[in-house]
């Protein structure tokens, strides 16, 4: 399969361009989703295809086909359309030195996810919302889950030669109670469900049916709930919720496209400034963050990004100061850097570009146990249900799906409609108990969405439990 | 030669044969995008895309979809036959609702050939005069083209097949401290003014420069079409969508007056300022459906499913999206005015009549907190001013807000609707909503440049 990259390359090539790569990608998606005791949904996608990057001085052009036999044409017309970049060309542009290699990479697996029977996977399904949906007062229970099997055969004009297999599997369940003006909902293991790189046995290890009640009870359980009050107090999150937490104000905030103003039309920007890469306070000493495709089982790990630069480790945060950045090859030439690796694109249809790989936190000696034993006055809020933040990554605001008041050290009532908002550097600044050990998670998020035309990316993000002092709680509308 | 959509249909249907009930949509489009950042182009791609959608029934109700960019003889073949092997292996859908059966659709026509075929020198001249008009400033957005066929075929003999194009021109300019946006999208390339969408752009940009910071809290506004829209996407997502209303999640109650009286909300993709092809992705015909009229709630969008599912005559209303059946049936050529005609302002001066508020250019990273209420969170941006005495003023720091979108548009709080109406973009994408400004009484902003 590397031919119809090869020939992609040789159009472009033939057709002027100084550098040229192509991905043919071939991959198969799977997903069911059980509503109430019936597989609402049962998909299965595969797409299949050759994308060809071609770059004539400063400019960049694209073409993707799926038709093998058109992939030398495709070649050609990126070619042709990176000549029409130059009606408004850009600086100089040397891409960064990688390794060129001749490789290749699965994601380690025990079990192929495309090779259990459907009827084991709606079996599950539909017995855990029959579960949820026994708990009075449920009225929707949903559960779900989705294999990815993608396969992409990477060829540069500079002699890249990379063959991956990447397997990638997760899912969850949900129960939601429906009040007279309001809905509730329960999620495990976290919203939207948790995704890892893996086989099959993802999936088993979650142990849905074993958690089902206790999720349902808690979804009814909010309906009678108190409101989580309006107050500036210590907020506890555990760890799902500090996962997207780093997504959205450490994640997207230090990739190096939108640093250099890329994105600053539709994602926006950043208020990092490279100038003040290594100097500048992005929260308390407590915070070590790295960028980490390496990790074993992390849903953002793989061999080689889509330029062929092998998968790394970078520090992103050391004990709470700025030190580093998401970036590829084009964009860490023109920031003087070094390449991270980190570019992936959506399918054979979309163009790669700079992409958070398992961006997370390193585990602290804490624990929730601990944590909360130390909080006289606050809040402890879990599972996300809403996010927002703004296009420079300050300003924040969460709603999570469930609170619980503590109070002398001790857990007390459960509160419902819980919120905290901030901006990124104080509330991070305001980091003082961290816990590790078995409560440190590669939490994983499937749908990552960023570029035009749209694409997604699976993403990682390492956490676990963690105190903030300060922060503004139970915002309302 | 390549197999035309119709044909393609028919080829699925053809290897299903009468092993079950089937329906097929393809697709062919060459949609094409040019991106500019710093005034300059640095991402620029073309696609020649095909694609095929199966959704089957086996006689007892076992019912699977599966797609393919795999258009070839064997790759359909593997299309059917994985479709066929899933539904066998699930069990009966309780909610199956049968094909759609056989029925004429509108003959609209939204496309234009010179718009599918545009090349990549015709974009970037479009990005180079957007990019010329804000001299001094930099420009960031994209140009865009998209064009194609959609063909429809299942196995109770419905037939139908529509041709679309979209163009697109948005971007922002920047100074230093300030950024501000323009938009334009229409069926022909041709008809986008990219000098003019960039010179207004620029001017939000400097008008909004060196923003003062004011204090969160209730303020009239004169919201610009893109926020109509995204408050438009919300309401259709989660309130209009009968999956939601049967699930009991939606905050919508048809026949009640929800809605402020001067406000009309309809789902057309017959209207001529329209885009798409007039039907679903069950092959159902589109129609013009009144979702609010006079402020009053009328009708929920549905598509085969939900219909059945809500039973009491109800019918699908053409508004089956084809990703999942998971997210029930969603309008997207939505439409806001005035219920009386002479109700309308000029933009002008719906911000002339403002004392004191806000003029609100767009919206950004809006989410949902809960669906019943539809209390959402998001933030303005790319220009935000402060209107006083019927005068903008100067640019404000961005703003967050958590505000009822229901509420918003809610009785008494539409002081205004601008007779201007344009397509309007969202972060949900162009061309799915065409809408005026408006001035509401009153909007809730949670949070400032402090949080």
């Amino acid at each position: 399969m590397f031919d119809p990259a090869v020939a992609a390359v040789e159009g472009a090539l033939a057709a002027g361009a100084e550098y040229a790569d192509a991905r043919v990608v071939v991959s198969r998606r799977q997903s069911l989703e059980a509503l109430n005791e019936t597989i609402e949904s049962l998909e299965q996608t595969e797409s299949a295809g050759v994308g060809v990057r071609a770059l004539i001085g400063s400019s960049w052009g694209f073409f993707a086909t799926a038709e093998a036999e058109g992939a030398r044409a495709a070649g050609e017309a990126a070619a042709a359309i990176a000549r029409a970049s130059a009606t408004a060309p850009g600086p100089p542009l040397q891409l960064a030195d990688v390794p060129v290699r001749e490789d290749s990479y699965t994601t380690p697996h025990t079990e192929d996810p495309f090779a259990v029977s459907l009827s084991e996977k709606a079996d599950l399904l539909v017995d855990v919302t029959r579960t949820m949906g026994a708990v009075a007062g449920v009225a929707l229970a949903r559960a779900f889950l989705t294999a990815w099997d993608t396969e992409k055969w990477f060829v540069s004009s500079q002699g890249h030669r990379i063959h991956q297999h990447l397997v990638e599997c997760g899912g969850g369940m949900d129960a939601t109670a429906v009040g007279e003006a309001e809905t509730q909902r329960r999620s495990y293991p976290q919203a939207f469900g948790q995704f890892e790189s893996g086989g099959y046995e993802v999936i088993r290890r979650f142990d849905l049916p074993g958690n089902a009640e206790r999720v349902a009870g808690e979804a009814v359980a909010l309906l009678s709930a108190p409101e989580c009050p309006e107050a500036t107090t210590d907020l506890v999150l555990e760890s799902s919720q500090l996962a997207l937490q780093i997504h959205e104000s450490v994640g997207h905030a230090i990739e190096l496209d939108r640093i250099l103003g890329w994105e600053a039309a539709f994602a926006g920007t950043s208020f990092l400034e490279l100038p003040r890469l290594g100097s500048l306070a992005y929260g308390s000493p407590l915070m070590n963050i790295t960028a980490d495709a390496t990790l074993p089982g992390a849903l953002g790990s793989f061999g080689y990004d889509d330029e062929g630069t092998p998968a790394q480790r970078v520090d992103i945060v050391k004990e709470g100061r700025w030190v580093g950045v998401l970036s590829g090859r084009d964009s860490a030439a023109v920031a003087g850097l070094p390449p991270g690796g980190m570019v992936r694109g959506d399918g054979y249809n979309r163009l790669p570009m700079v992409r958070m790989t398992n961006v997370g936190l390193v585990p602290g000696d804490s624990s929730l146990e601990e944590i909360i034993a130390a909080t006289d006055d606050g809040i402890l809020m879990a599972t996300n249900r809403s996010w927002s933040i703004d296009d420079k990554r300050l300003n924040f605001q969460f709603g999570c799906e469930a609170a619980w008041e503590i109070t002398g050290g001790r857990l007390g009532r459960l509160l419902k409609n819980p919120t905290y908002t901030g901006i990124t550097p104080q509330f991070w600044a305001g980091m003082d108990m961290l816990a590790g050990g078995a409560e440190w998670i590669h939490w994983g998020v499937p749908n990552c969405g960023k570029g035009q035309p749209m694409q997604t990316a699976r993403t990682g993000h390492s956490a676990a439990p963690a105190r903030f002092r300060g922060v503004r709680v139970g915002v309302r509308g | 030669m390549t197999a035309t959509p119709m044909q393609l249909c028919e080829q699925v249907l053809d290897v299903v044969g009468g092993r079950a009930e089937a329906q097929v949509t393809a697709q062919q489009s060459r949609p094409a995008l040019t991106r500019f950042a710093n005034s300059f182009i640095h991402q620029n791609v073309a696609e020649s895309a095909s694609s095929v959608q199966l959704k089957l029934a086996l006689p007892d109700g076992r019912v699977a979809t599966a797609s393919t960019t795999r258009v070839d003889g064997d790759g359909l073949a593997a299309l059917v036959e994985g479709a066929l092997a899933a539904a066998a292996l699930r069990p009966v859908d309780p909610d199956w609702p049968g094909l759609a059966p056989p029925a004429p659709v509108p003959d609209v026509d939204h496309y234009d050939p010179a718009t599918e075929a545009a090349s990549p020198d015709e974009r970037a001249r479009r990005v180079r005069a957007f990019i010329d008009a804000g001299p001094g400033l930099r420009a960031a957005g994209f140009c865009d083209t998209d064009g194609g066929t959609t063909a429809f075929a299942n196995s109770a003999g419905q037939r139908a097949e529509g041709r679309s194009t979209r163009a697109t021109i948005d971007g922002i300019h920047q100074t230093d401290d300030s950024a501000g946006s323009g938009h334009a999208t229409a069926a022909r390339l041709s008809d986008l003014d990219a000098g003019g969408v960039g010179a207004a752009a620029a001017d939000r940009a400097r008008r909004s420069s060196a923003a003062a910071d004011i204090e969160p809290g209730e303020y009239e506004v004169v919201l610009e079409p893109e926020c109509v829209a995204t408050i438009l996407i919300f309401l259709a997502f989660y309130g209009f969508n009968a999956k939601q209303v049967l699930e009991g999640q939606s905050g919508i109650r048809p026949g009640e007056a929800q809605f402020d009286p001067a406000v009309s909300i309809w789902d057309d993709a017959t209207a001529a300022a329209a885009l798409g092809v007039p039907f679903d992705a069950d092959g159902t015909p589109k129609r013009r459906l009144d979702l609010v009229r006079s402020g009053v709630s009328t009708a929920l969008a549905h598509d085969r499913r939900t219909a059945r599912r809500m039973g009491a005559g109800a019918e699908s209303t053409g508004h089956a999206v084809g990703e999942s059946d998971s997210y029930g049936a969603i309008p997207s050529n939505l439409f806001l005015g005035p219920a009386d005609p002479s109700f309308g302002a000029g933009t002008a001066d719906l911000v002339a009549a403002v004392d004191r508020g806000l003029l609100v250019t767009t919206f950004n990273y809006c989410r949902i907190l809960d669906p019943k209420t539809q209390v959402v969170t998001g933030l303005t941006r790319n220009g935000t001013f402060l209107i006083e005495d019927g005068q903008v003023k100067g640019g404000v720091k961005n703003l967050r807000f958590t505000q009822s979108f229901i509420e918003a548009l809610g009785p008494g709080n539409v002081l205004g609707i601008s007779r201007e109406a344009r397509f309007a973009d969202s972060e949900f994408g162009p061309g799915l909503v065409h809408c005026p400004a408006v001035r509401l009484g009153s909007f809730r902003f949670t949070g400032g440049a402090r949080g």
